[in-house]
């Protein structure tokens, strides 16, 4: 039977599947995470700090969600606040100003939902953020490992190459809340998945990620391993390049491009 | 809230009652203010700027409309008009939805662009069209937005840009998501080049306009009263199951909690968009 879009939906939302902190831990070494965002607080959906790709030191950010009910309710459920962007931007400046690699693991329903984040400037955090990315001397690979839930998720994801897991999704509003608006219905949501087109194959046909990340290994040493080997490999070729910049800004120039 | 100052030499064909004498000759029908709930004729909303003449209260405005309010006269020119969404990922029923929108709102798309003076200052200008789709963002709005802060860029101009949305488009998918990125490129460009910026945000802005070049201004005016956040105040209330603060999200709370510069009421809008681009030339490095 063929996989439909919402049954991806409900993988990448899975409890079993690896989170952040599991991608961090067994891709780096000398992992030392960093806390706070230097302006109010230290958000724990958003873990992040410096470490090593086989020697070669960069900074890692990453969401985090959590396993087990406990974990998940301590992360926010990895809803990242104000605090977590702000937290990754601080570490994004940092990782520029000592010329490391970023590499960032995005995994979200989207952005924390709440009075307190909305009046800490939940929308200035995100687009501090993208606009901050854009201008990053310094290569910024991101991998969507589960959900991709909108500005959110897109939030750490101005990067040079987003890759994706294969069930992980990318979509600008989740598929319950697209067809509650479309046809009052939350149940819907299967069609609603199926018309946004946020699986890993429909992004990649449309240009927005580079690669699909096979899942077969999935959480096995040997996933991590070819992982590892690709992001080496990757930031070998972008650590040459002379205009990143530039060419990050074209990336995103060209999306919706072909649509008008 | 001051009543426009009559006295005050008319400045553009709306001033001048142009638009709201020829509505008087045929009939002149009342609107009631949704605010203070007193009846007033259109001609006379119209006349102040669209908003209510007893306790000020800023009805939503038309791009055009705006345009005519903020810059000098005849001084607009559209750029980028050419420019409109199809139908990317043939989402159901977008493209009827669009052809609906255009016929109903006379605009292609949610963003009108271009070149105008505003108290004599050029500057790029872009207004979002509350009656297309909620000023939502997909790719066409997305690549104006873009397309004109290159030109300011490349012509040395500041950007004034009005916002109102309900956020991205959500018919376009990633294409219209990934506009947040690509504006904010393009904001950044224009700013490394030393050029000012100067969003006016208004009733509602939220979601991926928030979250992309409505925030990202040099200074950020806000209208009295706009709704401004990220995720929708009936989301939040539904989310956290609790009644919400009074004033949340409100133009008036952005700035209480330091997001926004001042809150400038639409008849001295011209005036203060003029002293703050003049303001922002002629400085010496």
């Amino acid at each position: 039977m063929n996989k439909t879009a919402y049954d991806s939906v409900k993988l990448a939302r899975g409890n079993g599947r690896p989170t952040g902190l599991d991608y961090i831990k067994e891709i780096f070494t000398e992992f030392f995470e960093l806390h706070g965002d230097r302006r109010f607080a230290d958000d724990p959906a958003v873990v992040g700090g410096v470490a090593r790709l086989s020697g070669r030191p960069v900074t890692v950010i990453a969401i985090e969600k959590g396993h087990t009910a406990k974990e998940r309710a301590a992360r926010f459920f990895g809803a990242p606040g104000p605090e977590g962007y702000r937290k990754a931007l601080r570490l994004m400046k940092q990782a520029e100003k000592f010329n490391r690699p970023v590499i960032c693991f995005v995994d979200t329903s989207g952005a924390y939902c709440g009075v307190g984040a909305e009046e800490r400037g939940q929308g200035q955090a995100i687009a501090e953020n993208l606009m901050t990315m854009m201008g990053l001397s310094v290569p910024v690979i991101s991998i969507l490992i589960g959900e991709g839930g909108s500005g959110g998720a897109l939030a750490l994801a101005v990067a040079d190459r987003v890759w994706m897991l294969e069930n992980a999704i990318y979509s600008v509003i989740s598929p319950e809340g697209c067809a509650s608006i479309l046809w009052k219905d939350a149940a819907k949501a299967g069609e609603a998945a199926a018309c946004l087109k946020l699986t890993a194959q429909d992004a990649k046909e449309f240009g927005f990620v580079e690669e699909v990340i096979s899942e077969e290994q999935l959480g096995q040493p040997g996933f991590y391993a070819e992982l590892r080997r690709k992001l080496e490999g990757e930031l070998k070729a972008l650590s040459g390049t002379p205009d990143l910049k530039e060419q990050r800004y074209e990336r995103f120039r060209a999306f919706g491009r072909s649509s008008l | 809230m001051p009543i426009l100052n009559f006295r005050r030499r008319p400045q553009n064909e709306l001033e001048r009652g142009g638009r709201s004498r020829a509505r008087a000759d045929q009939t002149d029908p009342e609107i009631s203010c949704p605010n203070c709930h007193r009846s007033w004729p259109v001609s006379s909303v119209w006349a102040n700027y669209n908003t209510c003449p007893g306790c000020g209260w800023h009805y939503r405005t038309g791009a055009r409309q705006r345009i005519s309010f903020t810059a000098d006269e005849d001084s607009f020119e559209e750029m980028f008009s050419d420019i409109v969404s199809t139908d990317p990922l043939k989402f159901p029923g977008y493209t009827k939805k669009l052809s609906v929108v255009r016929a109903a709102s006379n605009e292609k798309e949610a963003v009108v662009c271009g070149t105008a003076s505003i108290g004599g200052q050029k500057c790029a200008l872009f207004v979002m069209e509350p009656q297309f789709m909620m000023g939502s963002m997909g790719a066409a709005v997305g690549e104006r937005i873009v397309r004109l802060f290159e030109y300011a860029a490349e012509q040395e101009l500041p950007v004034v840009g009005f916002t109102v949305s309900g956020g991205a488009r959500m018919q376009e998918g990633l294409f219209s998501l990934m506009q947040m990125a690509k504006t904010s490129g393009a904001v950044l460009k224009h700013s490394e080049k030393g050029l000012f910026y100067l969003p006016v945000i208004t009733g509602p802005t939220t979601g991926g306009v928030t979250a992309s070049f409505a925030m990202e201004g040099d200074i950020i005016l806000a209208e009295p009263g706009a709704t401004i956040g990220f995720a929708g105040a009936r989301v939040v209330e539904q989310t956290t199951r609790k009644p919400l603060p009074k004033g949340f999200q409100t133009a008036e709370s952005m700035l209480e909690h330091g997001f926004v510069d001042a809150i400038v009421p639409r008849n001295r809008q011209r005036k203060v968009i003029a002293q703050l681009l003049r303001l922002h030339t002629g400085g010496v490095k």
